[in-house]
């Protein structure tokens, strides 16, 4: 279809019904594609997995045995801190993002003059397109040894809290200075949708606020704010998407070890389950891969009941 | 319109790439040195087509300086090496879309016997091909940026590692390193945080010679959780680099101006070089309990005693059949390994990569083995 | 603080907002004002240090030289007959191919979807099940696409299939989501009146939507498929699996290995150092995939910001005056 056909259509009378009706079945296909690829990937992650629960047991814990070193034997034992490396880390990351990007959200919707704010949200754009490969480079080769006198002033005054305690190691390839990139990754993201919707609130609602004798903050908590609430959810969904799937800036950064603490100060205490994937797929055997797909497999399934439950929340506050 | 503005991208984008296709043809850079060497080597005929092989990425600087000297030789012949870890290099060869792979590990007994239904002929075999010393590698204050060497036995290095050893004027270190001031430093071990045949064969050195302070099975993986991983050689290089009192290990090609430990051999300490690190190969046995034909696998011996030799080293093996279903296959990979293991090979692969030349008995072991494949 | 109130004491006075009580209210404003844009200038730092970063070291290596070869041929960190140390064309075009195709497939479907949801939907069963699993879909981890790719074409094409569409596919697995959540937005906030005014001119559901609804939203779902662009051009992991490692150029798509920008610039992060033989002279640089890692990534931020500008420029063309 060129251009020139799409002018003469404008021009044209209506295409009818048959057009009316290809459009419909079009859209409805891809609505339906989307549940087909969701269930195709499950399922291929389930029957890559498979080994794992009807192949030969003492092979399974031999090989995740192999991985770990000889510390767990079991598909759990193993998956158990990985899992619980990557939530620690997202959640950390979403809980730095998300107050400092709907402050530069507001920033730019509400607060800049409109010049500074247009340049701004270009500037937003482009850092989310930053590749994390990026920011992978930056945060282990600037980020770690710039950050060390921080948390070693943190570990020294703030250490008495169980989560800082000391002594903080150097070079800091810990779950903190992890955090602290993805979160910078992220917070383009979070910023930019919720910008967005920030800038979509009803002008009528902002103004009645104001006339009301509000103040802007008061105006932004009355009409602004419930008015973006499900945006900047989904928004904060999609940063946290990104933040427990991604690979190259964890696998370049942390240093990881397979327990449950929350020493954030402290290397070598947690893995990610994509960083692990990523740094142990290159060499691993068949019955190896399995074991990757498998826990592939499972943050599939964490995030489809994070993200579930983000979802019922967000009906609950719109209902 | 959405569609006319995709119409309209995808045109742009399209005249974009033909702009591009053309200028893809001299993207290639020629070799600086094709004119000095070409048909220097004996092989009759020139190998034309494309073929590629995968796997360990230690080979990596070793091969791309390889292939371009190849390229010289067989001008024809477009070689690919993808660096996809030892593991998947095996798996991809395993399953014939490759024609060669590179590992860092010997094949085990199942993978012999898998590479039937890929060969033509018989079961693949792997022939060493790259030999490179590990350093153990260090930052230290007042040492290291001296130049200078920390003298270690193989005792010391497993208690260092196993954490044992926390600080550097411990005096396990100390006694052995009269001549040096050492500070009050804690140790940061770091280590290998991927799987990794760097690893394994730094733990077997360090099983094999100190067995009563290395508790933990072989394996490619790091087994305590002590000091701090990082993902590839170069993120242990880096770590290494970011803080005072570290340690690691890693190729010896990629330490720089890191401090190397001299490793307690005999009676002397020996510092690293490629050449110290050919002299353990030259001493060690081969592997007898490989079974299957014409393989070449060479158990390292770790508690060597030779005079200037380094103990510790990564031995990178190529793995390949008799007999391909495709002639032209083994034509290619007979030339290919007859170059990599020639003189003239290891030493494009020791100066690009810093690797140590295979010892003259071995080559020609080796010799024997790649003439064993079928080119018809 | 107490109030100082000295006015008379009128009934109608208990009702007027103490003077405390606005000053209080000021305050507040104040603190929330000042936070933001500590928020702002907080968010700054990290961010212009990575750009910075990537300037100051990419800067060195970024010449014609580097943009019009491959890596191809190059030997260490021997300078190469043209005068350079390799290049990043292949890379170049290996990163445009492959987002090109994961475009094509995903940003259709997306749009599709996303009327789907919005005009036909009606908020059925069906259309609730698919916002969810939209937005579990989003969650995806790009190495979990990488690795559904490569096992699906290992099924199609044979184990150890590896090109560039594969990578496209595997992408186009992570853009869709983000294709369909921003364009779902943008048709939703389309006015309602503009629709039913449609209607009742007689034109079809079709044409009011493709005409009228995603005419409005076009600048919207323009910029919310540059997010998915931006998204995954930058994905490393899934194309390390998917797309390979080549040092020569590679233009077709659909056979052979393809290097892509990111990939690039992770595998020469990974030497680290380059070896020079013993004799070199000054022209053989050690430190050369460092030096070649950042200005391959000042590349990539380049294309993205390219990318971006094709899309703002197309947004404002298109753009419908609306109220604000």
């Amino acid at each position: 279809m060129s251009s020139h056909s799409t002018t003469a259509a404008l021009t044209q009378p209506a295409g009818g019904k048959r057009a009316d009706k290809t459009f419909k079945a079009v859209a409805y296909a891809c609505g339906i594609l989307i549940l087909v690829v969701l269930a195709a990937v499950a399922l291929f992650l389930l029957f890559r997995a498979l080994p794992l629960i009807t192949g030969d047991q003492a092979a399974n814990s031999e090989t995740i045995s192999n991985f770990t070193g000889g510390k767990s034997t079991n598909f759990w034992q193993y998956v158990g801190p990985l899992l619980f490396g990557t939530v620690l880390v997202s959640a950390l990351a979403l809980i730095v993002a998300f107050f400092v990007s709907i402050g530069i959200a507001l920033f730019i919707s509400h607060y800049a003059p409109r010049k500074l704010a247009t340049a701004l949200s270009y500037v937003v754009d482009l850092l989310a397109a930053i590749p994390s490969v990026i920011y992978g480079l930056w945060g282990g080769l600037v980020l770690v040894p710039a950050i060390f006198p921080f948390w070693n002033w943190v570990a020294e005054y703030l250490g008495w809290i169980p989560i800082f305690a000391g002594p903080a190691s150097n070079p800091p390839r810990t779950v903190a200075t992890v955090a602290v990139v993805l979160a910078v990754m992220i917070l383009p993201i979070i910023t930019s949708m919720s910008r967005d919707i920030f800038q979509q609130t009803p002008r009528l609602q902002e103004e009645a606020a104001l006339a009301l004798g509000a103040t802007k903050w008061e105006m932004i908590k009355l009409a602004v704010l419930p008015f973006g609430k499900s945006g900047v959810v989904s928004a904060s969904m999609l940063g946290l998407g990104r933040a427990l799937g991604e690979t190259m800036a964890v696998l370049m950064i942390l240093s990881p070890g397979m327990t449950y603490s929350f020493k954030l100060l402290q290397a070598s205490q947690s893995q990610t389950i994509a960083a692990n994937i990523a740094a142990q797929y290159p060499e691993a055997n068949d019955l190896g891969v399995s074991v990757l797909i498998g826990t592939g497999l499972v943050l599939f399934v964490i995030t489809f009941v994070v993200n579930y439950i983000a979802r019922k929340i967000t009906e609950k506050a719109t209902a | 319109m959405v569609k006319n503005l995709f119409v309209r991208r995808g045109i742009a984008a399209v005249s974009l790439l033909a702009m591009t296709a053309a200028l893809a043809a001299c993207g290639d850079n020629v070799s600086a040195d094709s004119s000095n060497n070409a048909s220097s080597n004996g092989s009759s005929e020139k190998i034309s087509g494309e073929f590629s092989g995968a796997g360990a990425s230690s080979q990596q600087a070793a091969v791309e300086a390889l292939i371009a000297g190849y390229k010289s030789l067989n001008p024809d012949a477009t070689v690919n090496y993808n660096p996809t870890g030892s593991g998947a290099g095996v798996s991809s060869f395993l399953t014939g879309a490759l024609a060669w792979a590179g590992s860092d590990a010997a094949l085990t007994a199942d993978q012999v016997e898998q590479s039937k239904s890929v060969c033509a002929k018989g079961t693949a075999f792997d022939v060493p091909v790259y030999v490179s010393p590990i350093a153990v590698a260090f930052n230290l204050k007042g040492v290291s940026d001296q130049g200078k060497h920390v003298n270690m036995d193989a005792s010391t290095i497993a208690k260092i590692f196993d954490g044992k050893i926390t600080t550097w004027n411990d005096q396990a270190i100390a006694s052995q390193n009269p001549d040096l001031k050492l500070p009050a430093t804690p140790i940061t071990v770091v280590h290998r945080s991927d799987k990794s045949g760097t690893t394994e064969n730094f733990l077997s050195y360090v099983k094999d010679a100190a067995p009563n302070d290395w508790q933990y099975d072989l394996s490619e993986n790091w087994p305590n959780s002590v000091g701090q991983g990082s993902k590839g050689t170069s993120g242990v290089i880096s770590t290494i680099k970011q803080a005072d009192g570290t340690i690691g290990y890693a190729d010896f090609s990629q330490v720089g101006d890191l401090g190397t430990v001299a490793v307690k051999v005999g009676d002397s300490y020996n510092e690293i070089s490629a050449e110290a690190g050919s002299k353990v190969v030259e001493a060690s046995p081969l592997d007898e309990s490989a079974k299957g034909e014409n393989r070449i696998v060479v158990k390292i011996d770790h508690n060597t005693t030779a005079a200037g030799a380094y103990p510790i080293v990564l031995v990178s093996y190529d793995i390949a059949c008799p007999a391909y279903k495709d002639a032209k296959t083994g034509q290619f990979v007979k030339s290919w390994l007859t170059y990599v293991t020639s003189e003239q090979g290891q030493k494009v692969a020791e100066d690009a990569a810093g690797s140590a030349p295979l010892p003259s008995k071995l080559a020609d072991k080796i010799a024997q083995s790649i003439n064993a494949i079928e080119t018809k | 603080m107490p109030a100082g109130n000295k006015g008379p004491a009128i009934d109608f006075d208990k009702f007027r907002p103490s003077r405390s009580f606005v000053a209080a209210r000021k305050r507040k404003d104040m603190a929330m004002r000042v936070l933001i844009v500590l928020a702002f200038v907080v968010a700054l730092v990290p961010l212009i240090s990575v750009l910075w970063t990537t300037i100051v070291n990419g800067v060195k290596r970024l010449n014609l030289n580097f943009l019009s070869y491959n890596m191809a041929g190059v030997v260490g960190g021997n300078q190469t007959s043209s005068g350079g140390y390799g290049g990043v064309l292949h890379a170049i075009i290996g990163t445009l191919e492959i987002t090109l195709g994961a475009m094509v497939i995903s940003i259709p479907i997306g749009i599709m979807c996303a009327v789907y949801l919005v005009e036909y939907a009606n908020r059925s069963k069906l259309s609730h099940t698919i916002t969810l699993l939209v937005d579990v879909m989003s969650g995806i981890p790009s190495i979990v696409a990488g690795l559904f790719a490569f096992s699906m074409f290992a099924l199609i094409g044979g184990p150890g299939t590896i090109n560039g569409f594969e990578g496209s596919v595997a992408l186009s697995l992570l853009m869709i989501p983000t294709v369909v959540k921003s364009s779902e937005e943008m048709l939703k906030i389309v006015p309602a009146d503009l629709r039913e005014a449609s209607y009742a001119l007689g034109v079809t559901k079709q044409r009011t939507i493709t005409k009228i609804v995603l005419r409005t939203a076009l600048p919207g779902i323009v910029s919310g498929s540059i997010l998915a662009i931006a998204r995954v051009i930058g994905e490393t992991a899934p194309l390390l699996m998917t797309a390979g490692y080549t040092a020569s150029t590679n233009v077709n798509l659909f056979s052979g290995q393809m290097t892509t920008l990111p990939v690039y610039v992770y595998q020469e992060y990974s030497k680290l150092n380059a070896n020079c033989p013993p004799h070199a002279d000054a022209t053989c640089v050690t430190t050369i995939p460092m030096e070649r890692a950042w200005a391959a990534a000042l590349v990539l931020i380049l294309v993205v910001l390219v990318l971006n500008l094709i899309g703002r420029l197309v947004a404002k063309v298109f753009a419908v005056k609306t109220e604000r």
